[in-house]
C-alpha cells in the first residue's frame, strides 16, 4: 500500500469507527436523520466533484440523476413490488446509462456546453416526474416504498439506515480515492492540467471524462435509490433545479476534486440548512418564510470563489 | 374556432411572451459579447422589475415614472453586480459560472425578504378590453410589451451604431485587446455591458408585470428561457437573440396549443439539448457558445 492508500485506510476505518458509535450512543431521531443525510447527499455530490474537478465541466441538472435513482426503486419496489436490490441495481444502471448518453455526445467539445445540456435534462426530467403522474403519482408523488431488507433484517431503523448508508458512502471513498491514486487518476490530473498535453501524452480524454460522468450519474443515482427506501416516500419537489445546484454548493464548499472535501461540503450544507432552520426564527423571531437560507447559500457560494477557490478542503492541506 | 384561426391565436401570444425572452436574452448576449461571462443571474434582473413596478405602482407613482425608477435601480444592481465580479473576472469560466449562480441565489434571497413569497398583481398600464389583430385576439399589456421591446431594441441599436460609447463597447467583444491598444478602457465597457443588461432585464419584469404574477421566483425560469433564446441566436448576435426570443416563444405557445400544456415549460430545454446536439453534429453553421 503507498503512503497515501495507507492514510485513506486509516481515514475510512476512525470514520466508520466513529459512525458505529454514534450510531450506538445517539438515540436523538434527529441527529441520525441529519447524518444519514450527510451521507446521502456527499454521495450525490461526490462524483460532481470529480467532474467538476477533473472534467472541468459542470452538471447543473445532477438532481436528475437522484431522481432517477429514487423513482425507478420507488416505482419498481411500490408498484411493480419488485425485490429492493434488484430495483436498485437497475436504478444505478439507469443513472449510469443517463450520464453516458448525455455525456457522449457533449464531451466531444469543449466549453460550458454539458452545463447547458445537463440544465435542460434536469428540468426536463422534473416536468415529467410532476406530469407523467400515471407512473411516478404526479405532485403528490408515491407512497409506500418497502425499507431495503436483507432476508428478515429490514433496514428500517435510523440505526440501520445510518450504517448501511455511510458503510456505502465509505466504499465509494475508498474506491474513488484508489481511483484518484491510480493510473487513471493520474490521467485524471492530466487532463485537468492540460488537456492537449494530456492528448500529446497518449491519453483518451473524450473516455476519462465519459467515464467521470457516468460514474457520477450511477452515484447520484444510488444515493438517490437510498433516498427513496429511506424515506418509503417520494415526490418531485427536492429533485427540482435548486438542488442540483445545492450539490454544486457542496462540491465547491468541500473543494473541486477533493474526495473528503466532498463530506465535508455536504456536511456542511445539510447542517448550515439545520441551524438556520433552527436559528433563524429565534433570531429575527418571525415565523414568515422559512427560505432565508437562500440569500446566505449565495453569499457563501460567491465568497468562496473569489476567497477560497480551494474550498474547505485546502485548509488543512499540507505543503 | 378553424384551426387557422387558432394558429393565428397562438401566433400572437407566442410572440408576446417571446418579446420577453428576446429582451432577456439581449442582455446574456451583451454581458457574454463583451466579457465572455454567462451572467446566471440574468432572471434575477427581471424579477426586480417587476416586484419594484408593483411596489412603486402601490405607492401612486404614474407609471411612467414608476417604470424608469424600476429600471434605474436594477441597472445599478447590475452594475453592482459587475463590480462584485471585476476581482476576479480572470478565474475560469467554470468558476465565474457558480459566482453568478451564487449572486442569483442571493438576489432571490434579497427578494424573498423583501416582498415575501406572495405573488402580486399590477395593474396594465393602460385599461381595456383586448383588441383584435389579424384574426388574434392580444390583451392590451401585450401590445405594450411589444412596443417597449421595440423601442429598447431601436435605442439600444442607436448606442451601438450610432454613439462613441456604444462603438467602444463593441470594439471591446470583437477584440478586448484592440481596443485597449485604442486606448479604450475595457473595465467600463464591460460595466457598460452589465448596467444594460440589468436595464433590459428590468424592463422585461416591469413590462411582464401585469399579465403574469410578479414573485419573488420568477426570475428563475424567465432568465432560462432568455438564456435558451440567446443560445438560439449564437449568443453573440444581439439580432440572433431576438430572432430567437420570438422564435421560442412561438414555439412554447405552439406546442403547449398543440400538443400539451402541461409539457410547455419543458419546450426550451429540449431546444437547448437539441442545440446541444445539433452543435455536436457540426450541423448548424454558427457556433454556440462556443468560447463559454
Amino acid at each position: 500500500m503507498s503512503v497515501s492508500a495507507r492514510r485513506r485506510f486509516r481515514m475510512l476505518v476512525a470514520v466508520a469507527i466513529a459512525m458505529a458509535a454514534l450510531s450506538s450512543a445517539v438515540t436523538s431521531r434527529y441527529v441520525l436523520s441529519t447524518l444519514i443525510f450527510i451521507a446521502l447527499n456527499a454521495m450525490a455530490a461526490l462524483g460532481l466533484s470529480l467532474v467538476m474537478g477533473f472534467a472541468g465541466q459542470v452538471s447543473l441538472g445532477q438532481a436528475a440523476f437522484y431522481a432517477v435513482g429514487a423513482y425507478v426503486s420507488g416505482v419498481l419496489t411500490a408498484s411493480f413490488g419488485w425485490n429492493g436490490w434488484a430495483a436498485l441495481v437497475l436504478a444505478v444502471g439507469a443513472g449510469a446509462l443517463l450520464a453516458l448518453a448525455i455525456g457522449l455526445p457533449i464531451f466531444r467539445l469543449s466549453g460550458l456546453l454539458l452545463a447547458m445540456a445537463t440544465l435542460g435534462f434536469g428540468i426536463i426530467v422534473y416536468y415529467v416526474l410532476v406530469n407523467w403522474s400515471g407512473i411516478t403519482g404526479g405532485p403528490s408523488g408515491l407512497t409506500g416504498i418497502p425499507p431495503l431488507a436483507l432476508g428478515r433484517f429490514r433496514f428500517d431503523t435510523d440505526q440501520r439506515m445510518l450504517w448501511l448508508a455511510w458503510s456505502l458512502l465509505l466504499l465509494l471513498l475508498g474506491l474513488a480515492g484508489n481511483l484518484v491514486d491510480s493510473r487513471v487518476g493520474r490521467a485524471l490530473r492530466a487532463v485537468h492540467g492540460s488537456e492537449v498535453a494530456a492528448e500529446a501524452a497518449g491519453i483518451d480524454t473524450l473516455r476519462l471524462k465519459l467515464g467521470v460522468f457516468t460514474a457520477a450519474g450511477a452515484t447520484t443515482a444510488l444515493a438517490g435509490s437510498l433516498y427513496a427506501h429511506y424515506l418509503t416516500f417520494i415526490n418531485p419537489s427536492p429533485f427540482g433545479f435548486a438542488y442540483s445546484v445545492e450539490l454544486v454548493v457542496m462540491v465547491v464548499l468541500g473543494g473541486v476534486a477533493s474526495i473528503w472535501g466532498t463530506v465535508l461540503g455536504a456536511a456542511a450544507v445539510v447542517l448550515f440548512v439545520e441551524a438556520l432552520r433552527t436559528g433563524l426564527p429565534l433570531l429575527t423571531a418571525s415565523h414568515g418564510a422559512p427560505e432565508y437560507e437562500i440569500v446566505a447559500f449565495g453569499l457563501i457560494l460567491m465568497g468562496f470563489v473569489v476567497f477560497l477557490p480551494g474550498g474547505l478542503a485546502s485548509l488543512r492541506k499540507t505543503p | 374556432m378553424t384551426l387557422l384561426e387558432q394558429l393565428a391565436q397562438y401566433l400572437a401570444s407566442g410572440l408576446v411572451v417571446g418579446g420577453i425572452y428576446a429582451l432577456i436574452g439581449l442582455g446574456f448576449v451583451i454581458v457574454f459579447s463583451v466579457t465572455r461571462i454567462i451572467n446566471f443571474a440574468q432572471g434575477e434582473f427581471v424579477m426586480p422589475g417587476a416586484l419594484l413596478m408593483v411596489t412603486l405602482g402601490d405607492r401612486r407613482l404614474a407609471t411612467p415614472i414608476a417604470f424608469l425608477l424600476a429600471v434605474g435601480v436594477v441597472a445599478g444592481v447590475g452594475a453592482l453586480l459587475e463590480r462584485a465580479i471585476h476581482p476576479v473576472r480572470g478565474a475560469p469560466p467554470l468558476a465565474i459560472l457558480i459566482l453568478t449562480i451564487g449572486a442569483s441565489i442571493a438576489i432571490r434571497g434579497g427578494a424573498l425578504i423583501l416582498w415575501g413569497t406572495d405573488p402580486f398583481a399590477l395593474a396594465p398600464f393602460s385599461p381595456g378590453p383586448p383588441v383584435w389583430l389579424g384574426g388574434a385576439m392580444i390583451v392590451r399589456q401585450g401590445l405594450w410589451l411589444l412596443g417597449i421591446a421595440a423601442l429598447a431594441f431601436a435605442l439600444l441599436w442607436v448606442f451601438f451604431t450610432r454613439t462613441y460609447a456604444g462603438t467602444a463597447v463593441r470594439a471591446c467583444a470583437i477584440n478586448p485587446r484592440g481596443a485597449r491598444l485604442m486606448g479604450i478602457r475595457v473595465d467600463r465597457a464591460s460595466l457598460l455591458a452589465w448596467t444594460l443588461s440589468g436595464a433590459l432585464g428590468a424592463t422585461a419584469g416591469a413590462v411582464i408585470a401585469p399579465i403574469t404574477y410578479a414573485t419573488y421566483d420568477m426570475g428563475l425560469m424567465l432568465g432560462l428561457k432568455g438564456f435558451v433564446a440567446a443560445v438560439l441566436g449564437g449568443l453573440v448576435s444581439p439580432l440572433g437573440a431576438i430572432a430567437g426570443g420570438f422564435l421560442l416563444g412561438v414555439l412554447e405557445s405552439l406546442a403547449a396549443g398543440l400538443v400539451s400544456s402541461a409539457y410547455k415549460d419543458a419546450v426550451a430545454f429540449v431546444v437547448l439539448i437539441v442545440l446541444c446536439l445539433v452543435q455536436v453534429a457540426g450541423w448548424i453553421p454558427w457556433r454556440v457558445a462556443e468560447e463559454a
